[in-house]
């Protein structure tokens, strides 16, 4: 492995990326320091993607700059420090777990007892020792997203990219992979993790961007998001029957908004959960009929929604 | 259940609307290939018989040869020649000997040379089997079997046709030997007739009939050879099939540009071009083992005499798995799904294949056509193992075959290189 270079572990500036007219980055500014676990928190087209690969090298930034350890992206020292999961299963089907961990160690420029430590580190890690010598079209689903994040860790990086690691994944096997994260950064790996699953966010990162259209709308520690967004309030989401003709401008009357793509939702930030009588009272009294109210202890998907209008899920 | 069917039809019609591979094969391909073999077997216009290349050689330079030599000249159906082409600039060279002429069929100049020796003038022609006369020699290249017997049965053609009157006064010969003599009054009649007969080659006429001029045919290339053509046919087959192995050895880069492998590889300490060289390495190691085991098939099976020309093979195994590889690369790069790959890779190795010589020798077809087939690898390909199995020439004379083969692999991996870039970084 090469000697640790100079600088922290990434640091992107500006970044801006382009494709024809749509900006799939723009303007992205983030550091990430030593052995920690930054969330790249988004809906699905947000540029999360774009920004892993552009971290990865990958992808070429139109303007701004992508460091890693000081050096340049997609430069032989940067590569060599970078671990890169893709979202998709980047593997070879009909060769056995030993060896796409072998072939891609090798890429690495591992060998000898550097590359069986690796495969062997790997195999544990993932728990598919007893599965090395099974084909890749063999394995279960879960089991092939365990080798794809492992077939990017056989030279043991100082920093992972992990993109979308569970999707697709049953319950089981994404709790694995929670494991596994868990693993990683116990061995004080600097670890990137793109998902549009709150949870996940929450549960591995302690530090969280909120990706959208792009750009960074919000980044800190979950509470610190919260705090910004809510403070102490909570969030409730109204919804109204079909008959109701114009519940948009009555949400905006009473300090709430529509929610983007659910029907007749509206939310609201409450400093008390007891507003909730009074947002009821007052739809009673302008004869709006309310179906449904649920009063949420804000999340990031409720910052998500309270910045952008949408859903995290959309 | 009209309607229903109907709609399966519709959207049969709309999936392969959208399948540009599919077009290609099902309309661009039967049209492609019956244009090929259109102009080999019937030619443009449909005027074009292939001619056959022999080699002229006059030892007698009596009146007789020099007639029949002009006439064989003028044959239509023959390309014949008594020196090598000048080049442009260059003076005449000097006309075949015996010695040059046999040389120059085996190293695959000509099929065929007719050798007319000194003293035919004199005895020229026989009637029947027993008639005295001497034999002019036919040698030829067994490898185009078809080439000795046109030649062959055009020279008698020509004698029939061009040197009536020699016949006829080899006729007279033979009356007044065997019938005691002709009558003064009988002499002049005949003189008379005989004065009358055209003495400058014709040119129409059909031929056929005895065998007025006796043969003396020698095969000079591959007279020991156990299995004539079976060396031709490894290669030609096997040129073919490594080109269409080739093409899907290149098409696991767009497997692996679609599964995402590639972006994993490339963000690894392997860039583009070490991709390329592993994927084209593994590729040519695949095209000699495939070669290989053909050859190895040939000398099992067919008595094809690989073990006393390993140093050749080794070569043209070598130099034919590179342009090959190099091939399937560059298909791989310039195509975006393998749909389109393999669309395109059946539309051009089968059009290589016919025109360079893979499906049947290059030496049937019109020399225009036989130009053509020398911008394919299997021409240069199947030239250069005949050269190694049929003409036993030295490892020297594969230079050209080894040059081209090389120099192409070398280009068309340049040319996939640039390709290449669009997955480089996005």
């Amino acid at each position: 492995m090469a000697p640790p270079a100079l600088g922290i572990p990434l640091r992107m500036v500006s970044v801006v990326k382009r494709f024809g007219d749509l900006t799939a980055v723009d303007g992205v500014s983030l550091d990430v320091a030593e052995g920690a676990c930054l969330g790249l928190l988004g809906p699905n087209g947000a540029g999360k993607s774009t920004l892993i690969r552009s971290i990865a090298g990958r992808v070429l930034p139109d303007s701004g700059s992508v460091r890693v350890f000081g050096q340049p992206a997609g430069s032989a020292a940067a590569r060599a420090e970078l671990g890169w999961v893709p979202q998709e299963l980047a593997l070879y089907p009909l060769l056995t777990c030993r060896e796409n961990l072998e072939a891609f160690g090798r890429y690495q420029g591992l060998h000898g007892k550097a590359l069986r430590d690796g495969i062997a580190w790997c195999l544990e890690w993932a728990a598919l020792a007893d599965r090395s010598g099974a084909t890749v079209k063999t394995l279960s689903g879960g089991m092939r997203r365990r080798l794809n994040m492992a077939a990017g860790l056989v030279h043991r990086p100082r920093i992972v990219l992990l993109d979308e690691p569970t999707v697709g994944v049953d319950p089981q096997s994404r709790n694995r992979i929670f494991d596994m994260v868990a693993e990683l950064r116990g061995h004080g790996a600097t670890i990137i993790y793109t998902t549009h699953y709150m949870e996940e966010a929450e549960r591995l990162c302690d530090t969280i961007a909120i990706i959208d259209h792009g750009r960074v709308i919000a980044q800190g520690a979950k509470e610190e998001l919260v705090e910004q967004s809510f403070g102490r309030r909570s969030d409730v989401l109204m919804r109204f029957a079909a008959s109701v003709a114009d519940p948009a401008a009555w949400a905006a009357a009473h300090g709430g908004s529509m929610q983007e793509g659910s029907e007749g939702v509206a939310h609201f930030a409450v400093s008390q959960p007891t507003d909730i009588a009074g947002l009821l009272d007052a739809a009673g009294r302008d004869g709006l009929e309310v179906i449904d109210v649920v009063l949420r202890r804000p999340n990031l998907e409720s910052v998500f929604l309270q910045l952008t209008g949408r859903d995290l899920r959309q | 259940m009209i309607a229903m069917i109907a709609a399966i039809i519709q959207n049969g019609f709309r999936s392969l609307r959208r399948d540009r591979g599919a077009l290609i094969l099902s309309f661009v391909l039967p049209v492609a290939f019956f244009s090929i073999f259109g102009m080999i077997f019937g030619g443009v216009g449909g005027d074009k018989t292939p001619r056959v290349s022999v080699l002229l050689v006059d030892d007698d330079r009596s009146t007789v040869s020099e007639r029949l030599v002009q006439a064989l000249l003028q044959e239509p159906s023959l390309d014949a020649s008594i020196h090598p082409k000048a080049k442009k600039g260059e003076p005449v060279p000097p006309d075949y000997t015996a010695a040059a002429a046999e040389t120059a069929v085996k190293q695959g100049d000509a099929p065929a040379a007719l050798i007319i020796p000194k003293g035919f003038g004199a005895h020229p022609l026989a009637f029947g089997p027993s008639g005295q006369r001497t034999p002019i020699q036919l040698l030829h290249d067994s490898s185009d079997p078809v080439a000795a017997q046109m030649v062959g049965g055009m020279l008698q053609k020509v004698v029939m046709t061009s040197m009536p009157d020699t016949m006829e006064k080899m006729g007279m010969q033979y009356f007044e030997k065997y019938s005691g003599g002709l009558t003064p009054e009988q002499r002049k009649n005949i003189d008379a007739a005989m004065s009358r007969q055209p003495a400058a080659p014709a040119q129409t006429g059909s031929g056929g009939g005895g065998e007025l001029i006796a043969l003396n045919v020698r095969d000079v290339v591959g007279e020991k050879k156990q299995n004539s053509m079976i060396s031709f046919y490894a290669a030609g087959i096997g040129v073919m099939f490594l080109l269409f192995t080739a093409s899907a050895a290149g098409g696991s880069l767009l497997d692996e540009a679609e599964s995402g492998a590639l972006d994993r590889i490339l963000s690894s300490r392997v860039n583009m071009t070490m991709l390329l060289a592993g994927k084209m390495g593994y590729s040519a190691l695949l095209a000699s083992a495939q070669l290989t085991l053909m050859f190895l098939w040939g000398a099992a099976v067919f008595r094809l005499d690989l073990f006393t020309h390993i140093p050749g093979f080794i070569v043209m195994t070598a130099a034919t798995s590179f342009a090959v590889a190099a091939f399937g690369m560059l298909l791989a790069s310039v195509s975006h799904t393998r749909a389109q790959a393999g669309a395109i890779a059946t539309l051009i190795i089968l059009t290589m294949s016919a025109i360079g010589g893979s499906m049947f020798p290059r030496y049937f077809m019109p020399e225009s056509m036989q130009k053509v087939g020398l911008i394919t690898i299997n021409a240069w390909a199947i030239d250069g193992y005949t050269k190694v199995f049929w003409r036993d020439e030295p490892l020297l004379h594969l230079a050209p075959q080894v040059g081209v083969l090389m120099g192409a692999g070398i280009v068309l991996f340049l040319i996939a290189r640039r390709f290449a870039r669009r997955w480089e970084f996005s």
